[in-house]
């Protein structure tokens, strides 16, 4: 049987999932803005058409976004996961296998649908639409790298209805030809630019180059993408993504930190944070790294200091992981210098009900388990509680900032839309 | 005396006999008759939410429902894959602003009720910026 790959992608996710609940915003300008407020991370179609790029340093851009009275937010990533979950559900309806390729993005496996697959995708289109309220352009193709290329299509086109189909077109090489070779999934800059140099310039002219140079050029992985614009699938969903290797938790601070006190604060925070994770994926951390990162202002350098420690036995235990934690970091600490980032890194991740216990384990691990079920359990069932541990600290003054951050609509009691 | 066989027994593999190595921990127990009888517990999320990916809660403010059961601080479940056929309860927006009526529909007019004589009915024209958010199928009310 053929195989037919469809690409649903958010049309300016944050942008969309603010605009859900504040209908004010539809046809004004709206950006969102990175962690801190710092750079620019989604725009709505207006915001593009002011030449407001992506990416960029908010900053930049402060008086194009005043005298167009751009709507500026804070990123809410509570709201942002919310919205990428229900779209996500509302797709694994249309398809027994889907890969969640972004927050903003998936692979439905669409193979044996039918014919009519565009009446089929304008069918996906419309529900998610309307139960979730976000826009999707949808790209269908015989591979996962034509189908990404058909979205693209469906992206620059006008018609906000459209979903372009490329298993069954006879010009598809005139469409390819519209793609610039670096558009391409998987080409990227660097080879987009490698292959220019060679004459390399569109999508079609991938397609068509000879396999044996592009193998010499940029291996097995060139070859591949050449094949899946002939329509050779070579790529299947990864409809498991593997386990994580590592898990990672950091943030820069709202404002420069040089008390001791409070860098401690932030990085018990986030030993807490990391420890949910461990346990939400059931694993536990052989290796810990901590981080900090002091602020850019000229003349003194950028410093960056790490520690990185193995613990006597595997943990996902939050009391033990922040202990470890502020030692190291009473280690790494320097008077008198202001820090702008802090983070953790926990490595050498196993399952949980692998640990292999220390001759000496001191622990009672079943009592602490039991401690961490009950904490995650009340953590989960009553967000605002807020309940933490003490070291994380109460007021928080080095929190990053998010001035700008519309309500959790979904996901607090407190924060729910109103109606008159 | 010599000893002889007296008659021979065939193996009987068809029966079987286990032995637990400890019976069962109940000392004067008898099974609880309630056993067979076990069930789900009652889910408040099974009754209000039948699509999950398109139910979302809203909070009332405001007084021009009460008619209908729904007072300010309510909390509203709205779905958005239903239909708003007429006279359903809908979460509607008027030039991007929300609000909570009954929808009519009557000689192809579409028109928003509230339900509280102190406020009008307002029908929906060409010139307003009109979209239904959703439909109202629960509310939630403390006493």
């Amino acid at each position: 049987m053929n195989q037919v790959f469809a690409l649903v992608d958010c049309n300016n996710f944050y942008v969309s999932c603010e605009r859900v609940f504040n209908r004010r915003l539809e046809e004004v300008g709206v950006v969102v803005l990175s962690n801190n407020d710092g750079c620019i991370i989604s725009r709505s179609n207006e915001a593009k058409a002011l030449g407001i790029g992506m990416g960029v340093p908010a900053f930049k851009v402060r008086s194009i976004l005043e005298n167009n009275n751009v709507e500026v937010f804070s990123s809410n990533y509570a709201l942002y996961a919310d919205m990428s979950d229900r779209v996500m559900q509302t797709l694994s309806m249309f398809t027994p296998e889907m890969e969640i390729y972004s927050i903003d993005e998936a692979f439905l496996n669409l193979a044996g649908i039918g014919d009519n697959l565009t009446d089929y995708g304008r069918q996906i289109k419309t529900t998610v639409e309307k139960w979730t309220g976000i826009p999707v352009s949808i790209g269908i193709g015989s591979t996962k790298t034509l189908a990404k290329a058909a979205n693209k299509i469906a992206k620059r086109t006008d018609d906000a209805n459209i979903v372009v189909d490329l298993t069954d077109s006879n010009d598809i090489d005139k469409v390819l030809e519209s793609i610039k070779v670096e558009d391409v999934w998987g080409v990227g800059l660097k080879r987009a630019a490698k292959l220019r140099y060679a004459g390399v310039e569109t999508a079609l002219g991938l397609k068509n180059a000879d396999t044996n140079r592009i193998k010499r050029e940029f291996g097995v992985v060139g070859v591949r993408t050449v094949y899946e614009l002939r329509g050779i699938s070579c790529y299947r969903l990864a409809q498991n993504p593997p386990t994580k290797k590592t898990i990672m938790v950091s943030r820069s601070f709202g404002r420069a930190v040089d008390d001791i006190e409070e860098l401690k604060e932030a990085v018990a925070c986030y030993a807490a944070r990391a420890g949910q994770e461990l346990r939400e994926e059931k694993t536990a951390a052989n290796f810990m790294t901590l981080f900090v990162m002091t602020t850019h202002s000229r003349p003194y350098r950028r410093i960056f200091n790490s520690d990185t420690l193995g613990f006597p036995t595997a943990t996902n235990y939050t009391p033990e992981l922040i202990n470890y934690s502020l030692n190291a970091l009473e280690r790494l600490y320097r008077s008198g210098t202001c820090y702008k980032k802090a983070g953790i890194i926990l490595s050498g991740l196993v399952p949980e009900n692998k640990i292999q216990l220390s001759l000496f384990d001191e622990f009672d691990r079943d009592k602490s388990r039991r401690l961490m079920q009950t904490v995650d359990y009340i953590k989960n069932m009553m967000p605002e509680s807020n309940l933490r541990w003490a070291a994380e600290g109460l007021s928080q003054p080095w929190q990053v900032k998010f001035s700008r951050r519309s309500h959790r609509y979904t996901t607090r009691w407190d924060e729910l839309p109103e109606v008159a | 005396m010599e000893a002889r066989v007296d008659k021979v027994y065939k193996i009987d593999t068809m029966k079987k006999c286990e032995q637990p190595l400890f019976i069962a921990d109940v000392p004067a127990g008898f099974p609880s008759p309630a056993d067979d009888y076990e069930e789900e517990k009652l889910d408040l999320n099974k009754y209000l939410i039948k699509n999950q990916a398109a139910t979302y809660f809203v909070r009332v403010t405001g007084d021009s429902m009460v008619g209908a059961g729904i007072h300010s601080g309510d909390l509203l479940v709205v779905d958005r894959s239903l239909e708003p056929e007429d006279k359903k309860i809908v979460i509607a927006t008027i030039n991007g602003e929300m609000t909570v009526k009954r929808i009519r529909r009557k000689n192809k007019k579409i028109f928003l009720e509230p339900e509280n004589v102190e406020y009008s009915a307002q029908e929906i024209n060409r010139e307003m910026q009109f979209e239904v958010w959703g439909v109202v199928t629960n509310v939630i009310h403390s006493v």
